[in-house]
């Protein structure tokens, strides 16, 4: 077990190279739907129960069935009405199951990246071996299904190992070169995509995927009410899009049909959509798309920036345990 | 140690459910419904009546309205009570004074103790489902079958006896279930139940005896989901219950007929601050284009347009 994981270096909000997105715009705007499937009856993870019941956990699973059924249509028909191309963090296995919804949203260009297999399959316990497995059986079945190389990887149920981005990296790679394989969703630390180090010195960026924006963050862990939600995320948006006049931000909305797509949080949800889109200098796209153009225009320059803001913080370090020396030395 | 080569094994993944409960559907396909006299929203109010027994064992697990506290916990005792004697008579007077038509899901045992509020039910004409016995006699996986096989017959008949009505409708304890409960409702002469909350519509659900309708009783519209599980405020909930009212009735507009169902406790909606919240709904909801039914009076109609 590590301390830190090590997969970006400190690197301040303030004074970064400054990011304009296509077209001049300040701000880049995503909404990532989670299409998931669950199972009734998951073999057992001894680090994580799937469900707190007993087999069968009617509760739990059913209202994640009705995100498929019913939620997934409604918000769908929502985003269409806004012009906005969801970004699907995919359980791959619902390209099995349900294909008809993967249908709907090829028809309309979204974008898929993986979810997994199974929301209800856990990394953790797996080896090297067997993540590695599980992480191109999930690429491979969005490329069988959409013809699309997966970009972008979100952890099922957000369970890691210490390699989980190392080997998304790798394995996109095997597949598709630069194509696949070239973004994560699954660290918070910041409202700007930000370069990642992986094993294999990949070009690799981490994408703001807000936790605190998710809806099932905000409704079933923090019991946010449905209008004030709405709420949060035009603040949310108000706060990056200012911010934005000094360099570009990113703004993500993560969302889940059996949370979102209820009759009562829609309209929360439909009139944040509705003020965030009518606003001029953003940019309505997908995470692939994000990260396409900041590999493309920003990455190496960020790294540029980062290694000198560090290069700094190195030397105060050498400075420090040089003093440290002289004076234990002057005891 | 990695894990064992299984847990990579899928062999439920192919098309439709990872199960054959029932089959996998979505709601934009299927026929539009018409309530009658061309009504855009079917009302469900259903009422639990509960009781909440004081030396509760909470097996498997404690659910929710339960005792929290070491025995005897008198406070939480008296105020499930309070939902029965007093909450209960507020509830009533409001569904009359809006018209409304609710429906009750009582406890067996509640039925049992309470004579005067079974009576005052029955008097109304309104429909009774099955609670089950009491609110911690639950049902859940690995139960052993016999035990469940007498509780759910226990149920149904001493509640049809009691109650003079032939029970076609159940909601479990808890809303949780076993493996072997659908069979044996099914068996039972139940004929809907309300347990399953992936739609918003009602489905067949099949058992080995033959196959019941799922009907559609929203969770996440619950009284005590919203104000005791997520502690939002009265003026929340109405405003909950406001917006999904306004959304179905649009999605109604275009798909066909939508249910809307209010799942609402004596205990939680009945107490002085809250009732006021529900009267705002109800008031709301019925200016509005909608047909105000029992559970199985809207099943019917729907199953009357469905099914050859």
């Amino acid at each position: 077990m590590k301390s830190d994981p090590g997969f970006y270096d400190y690197w301040p909000y303030e004074n970064r190279p400054k990011i304009r997105w296509p077209g001049g715009k300040k701000m880049a705007f995503w909404v990532a739907p989670n299409i998931e499937f669950y199972e009734l009856n998951p073999p057992s993870n001894p680090s994580r129960k799937a469900w707190p019941q007993p087999y069968p956990a009617t509760q739990g699973y059913s209202i994640r069935d009705y995100g498929n059924r019913v939620g997934h249509q409604r918000q769908m028909d929502l985003l269409d009405k806004y012009g906005i191309r969801g970004s699907i963090s995919l359980s791959t296995a619902l390209c099995d199951h349900h294909p008809e919804i993967i249908q709907m949203c090829k028809e309309r260009d979204w974008e898929f990246f993986s979810h997994g297999i199974y929301n209800t399959r856990y990394t953790y316990g797996m080896s090297e071996q067997q993540e590695r497995d599980m992480i191109k059986d999930s690429m491979e079945t969005i490329y069988r299904h959409t013809g699309q190389k997966c970009a972008g990887y979100l952890a099922p149920a957000l369970s890691h190992s210490e390699l989980t981005l190392d080997l998304f990296a790798e394995v996109g790679t095997e597949l598709f070169g630069n194509e696949g394989g070239i973004y994560t969703c699954d660290l918070f630390h910041d409202d700007q995509p930000t370069p990642i180090h992986t094993r294999s010195n990949k070009p690799f960026v981490s994408i703001p995927y807000s936790l605190e924006m998710n809806d099932t963050i905000a409704f079933v862990v923090n019991k946010i009410e449905p209008r004030r939600y709405g709420e949060m995320l035009k603040k949310n948006f108000d706060r990056l899009y200012a911010e934005g006049d000094e360099s570009g931000t990113i703004m993500c909305i993560p969302t889940h049909n059996y949370q979102v797509s209820c009759p009562h949080r829609m309209k929360a949800f439909e009139e944040a959509l509705d003020y965030i889109t009518s606003h001029d200098d953003v940019w309505v796209t997908t995470g692939k798309e994000i990260a396409d153009y900041y590999l493309a225009h920003y990455y190496e320059q960020a790294k540029i920036d980062i290694t000198q803001k560090n290069a700094i913080a190195l030397n105060n370090a050498v400075a420090l345990d040089s003093a440290a020396a002289q004076k234990k030395g002057a005891k | 140690m990695a894990l064992d080569k299984s847990y990579l094994e899928y062999s439920h993944r192919s098309h439709g459910m990872d199960h054959n409960r029932y089959d996998w559907s979505m709601l934009t396909d299927r026929p539009k419904v018409t309530w009658p006299d061309g009504k855009k929203l079917a009302l469900w109010v259903n009422v639990p009546l509960q009781f909440f027994p004081l030396d509760q064992k909470g097996e498997p697990f404690k659910i929710q309205g339960g005792m929290t506290m070491p025995y005897p916990d008198l406070r939480h005792f008296s105020l499930r009570d309070y939902g029965n004697r007093v909450g209960i008579f507020r509830f009533l007077k409001a569904f009359d004074k809006y018209g409304v038509t609710p429906t009750f899901a009582m406890n067996t045992e509640l039925a049992k103790r309470n004579p005067y509020l079974l009576n005052t039910i029955k008097e109304r004409g309104s429909e009774i489902m099955c609670h089950g016995m009491h609110m911690d006699a639950l049902h859940y996986g690995g139960q052993d079958k016999q035990t469940e096989t007498q509780l759910v017959q226990d149920s149904l008949s001493q509640l049809r006896e009691l109650t003079g009505q032939n029970i076609t409708g159940w909601l479990s304890p808890g809303r949780n279930e076993s493996e072997n409960t659908p069979e044996l409702l099914a068996a039972n002469g139940i004929e809907y139940f309300c347990d399953w909350v992936n739609d918003d519509m009602p489905y067949t659900f099949k058992t080995q005896q033959g196959n019941l309708w799922a009907m559609p009783l929203s969770n996440e519209l619950d009284d005590a989901f919203i104000m005791l599980n997520n502690l939002h405020s009265e003026d929340s909930y109405a405003e909950q219950m406001i917006d999904a009212c306004d959304f179905l009735l649009k999605e109604a507009n275009e798909s066909g007929g939508r249910i809307l169902s209010l799942n609402i406790h004596p205990w939680m909606l009945g107490q002085p601050h809250r009732i006021g919240a529900l009267e705002r709904v109800l008031e709301y909801v019925m200016s509005q284009d909608v047909y105000s039914a029992s559970a199985s009076d809207i099943l019917k109609t729907f199953t009357s347009q469905t099914t050859p």
